[in-house]
């Protein structure tokens, strides 16, 4: 293993899901890299293949779905197709996920000690229950929860969403992992408790050097998070680049979509550009580029599969017309 | 808690009112047991004097007061037909149908939720398909066919097993139990398998359609992405968060097994209370009917207040006392 080796290393991925009505190709030819304390965001609208994409690099994915191509290199070794048990001893451990909806991913019945507890003892059974209980009494201490001592003892129903957050986030944490996936952790959350959320994240990952996956749809979260983003429609990355670059100058017509539908104070009173449309069915993607149907610049060029371009070093692109310069 | 429990026994007594009455004049309104008892040649005097001997001819609300009045000391009264009382009598009979049930909802849960977590988490298998196949089998045949059948193979064609009775039995605090012999449960084998049918299905479809929705959860996913193995988070995640339907299912479904076990005890010959109450309506001898319904009335009112008490346990969402009425 190089120094400069990134943690996760996605190339060229492919995850569909073989339905009744069609194979659905959620994640189709995605690529990216994330490295040791580097934050990657992964922007896109709901259907997009985000929260597929995350699975598929823990190997979650439930049938009918499956990777059916690419390569998934976490500090050099292929996921896919790794064994289940290999991918077990890395999932929580090495690689952790935290979940969209607080609400939703504590067990009701289990009390948080024991579902803390539980993802110690899974990776190392050596630990003994003691030295887990103060781990994890630690654990919810860095994430802000007051009192640990007694909230370990409490059942999820107990606390409120954000502090669920902040429980799930503090499992994720628990074996200090290398690289955290966190699929719109916030999205649930009031807006007051999204910011400290954020803050917290981010300021965990530094503390343990991880590389950090944060998949959203909000790109003002990742305008102040991430240092790349990747930006996701109909299962392909369209466009990616450092976050400055991409969101200062967009080139293409979605990203620049996407960024001019986010309400600003420069802009009081004008009417909120909206890009026109809806996300197609990625049942019935047409050929060609996915957007065309809703973008304003497409023409006969765009009935071609748009490849993978590098405008300059640190950026891809998939478009026949990019935007030159203007915002 | 204490004061939930309180509550909720006050509760049974009312329904215990209740339902006395409702049996009484039930009974009542069949006819006149002295009819069916006594000799048909016996004369207007001779039935007179039975009826008073039986206090029938006190009008219907005075033999109901006296009835609660004794019920009250613990007196349920006497057999018409055995001049025993109605309680010694089903006393003497529970100990085998209480055993019988039991063993028949333990045959049930045991195999049943094992079963239904395999068909729930393969529903698409081959193993998935044929574990709902049988209990939908075992939902729509006739108990006293498959008890009939059962006696066929396994006592008759094979002789594994004895057909009929409890055999042997051992005295543990005053109870004689089969369970506890060899031979005893040589003989409980079968009519518990029969007994357990329905329930065992109905577990299996409980808990297929327990786990279908449960492991669609993000927390079970949550739990995959822990890295918990496959063993636990099924047993642990996915088991705790099933059982609370089933636990209010099964509790129902032991309370009618114990008080209608009627069909299995007949074909089985087991000297359970089943056949103590046929035997019973069809001689009209209110007070064991009465008693009888009492008994089980005050069994099912014991059995959901345990049902209760392990909600509690089971999902800690749930909490006793205060608000519920």
């Amino acid at each position: 293993m190089t120094a400069n080796q990134p943690t996760l290393s996605v190339e060229s991925l492919r995850t569909h899901f073989f339905t009744r009505a069609g194979v659905l190709k959620a994640v189709d030819d995605v690529s990216f890299t994330v490295s040791a304390g580097q934050v990657l965001g992964l922007v896109g609208e709901s259907g997009s293949g985000k929260t597929v994409t995350g699975f598929s690099v823990i190997g979650l994915v439930d049938p009918p779905g499956r990777i059916v191509g690419g390569r998934v290199l976490f500090k050099g070794e292929d996921l896919v197709g790794a064994g289940e048990e290999r991918l077990r001893r890395l999932r929580g451990d090495r690689v952790a996920m935290i979940f969209q909806d607080p609400m939703m991913t504590l067990n009701p019945v289990l009390r948080v000690d024991t579902q803390m507890i539980e993802t110690i003892l899974a990776h190392d059974p050596a630990v003994g229950r003691s030295a887990a209980m103060e781990r994890a009494r630690d654990a919810l201490g860095r994430v802000g929860i007051p009192s640990p001592d007694e909230r370990l003892r409490a059942y999820p129903h107990q606390f409120s969403g954000g502090m669920r957050q902040r429980v799930a986030i503090a499992i994720a944490l628990l074996n200090r992992p290398d690289l955290i996936i966190a699929d719109e952790p916030t999205t649930a959350l009031d807006v007051t408790i999204q910011g400290q959320i954020l803050y917290e994240v981010q300021k965990l990952c530094r503390e343990t050097g991880a590389a950090l996956i944060w998949i959203t749809h909000d790109l003002s979260v990742i305008a102040g998070l991430a240092d790349t983003v990747c930006v996701m429609y109909a299962g392909r990355i369209v466009e990616s680049g450092t976050v400055d670059d991409v969101l200062d100058r967009p080139q293409h017509p979605y990203t620049a979509g996407l960024i001019g539908s986010v309400p600003s104070r420069n802009r009081r009173g004008v009417k909120l550009a909206q890009i026109p449309g809806m996300t197609p069915s990625l049942l019935s993607l047409p050929p060609g580029c996915a957007f065309r149907a809703r973008c304003a610049r497409a023409d006969d060029a765009c009935l071609a599969e748009p490849p993978l371009v590098i405008p300059s070093p640190g950026r891809g692109l998939r478009c026949f017309h990019p935007q030159a310069d203007a915002r | 808690m204490l004061v939930y429990l309180i509550r909720r026994l006050l509760q049974s007594v009312a329904v215990l009112l209740v339902m006395s009455v409702l049996v009484f004049v039930g009974v009542f309104a069949i006819g006149d047991p002295v009819e069916i008892l006594i000799n048909p040649q016996a004369d207007q005097a001779e039935i007179a004097r039975a009826r008073a001997a039986l206090g029938l001819d006190q009008p219907l609300w005075r033999q109901y007061a006296l009835f609660v009045v004794n019920a009250a000391t613990g007196d349920l009264g006497r057999s018409f037909v055995h001049n025993v009382p109605a309680i010694d009598l089903i006393l003497q009979r529970m100990p085998a149908t209480l055993e019988l049930a039991v063993t028949a909802t333990l045959f049930g849960v045991l195999l049943g939720v094992p079963l239904g977590l395999l068909a729930g988490l393969r529903p698409q298998s081959r193993i998935g398909k044929s574990i709902m196949a049988g209990s939908i089998l075992g939902f729509s045949l006739p108990t006293f066919w498959v008890g009939l059948m059962l006696i066929m193979v396994f006592a008759v064609q094979l002789g594994w097993l004895p057909s009929t009775g409890r055999g042997e039995t051992r005295r543990v605090l005053g109870i004689d139990l089969s369970i506890l012999t060899l031979d005893g449960l040589r003989h409980i084998v079968l009519p518990a398998l029969n007994l357990a049918l329905f329930k065992l299905s109905l577990v299996i479809r409980l808990s297929r359609a327990g786990t279908r929705e449960v492991v669609l959860q993000d927390y079970v996913k949550f739990a995959r992405a822990k890295g918990l193995a496959q063993r636990r988070v099924v047993w642990v995640h996915v088991f705790k968060n099933i059982m609370i339907p089933i636990v209010t299912v099964l509790g129902l479904e032991l309370g009618s097994t114990i008080a209608f076990a009627v069909v299995t005890e007949t074909i089985f010959a087991w000297p359970g209370m089943g056949k103590l109450i046929i035997d019973s309506i069809n001689l009209l001898d209110r007070p064991v009917v009465v008693a009888y319904l009492m008994v089980v009335v005050f069994m099912f009112i014991l059995i959901n207040l345990a049902v209760d008490l392990a909600y509690s346990v089971l999902d800690p969402r749930v909490r006793l006392s205060e608000v519920k009425g």
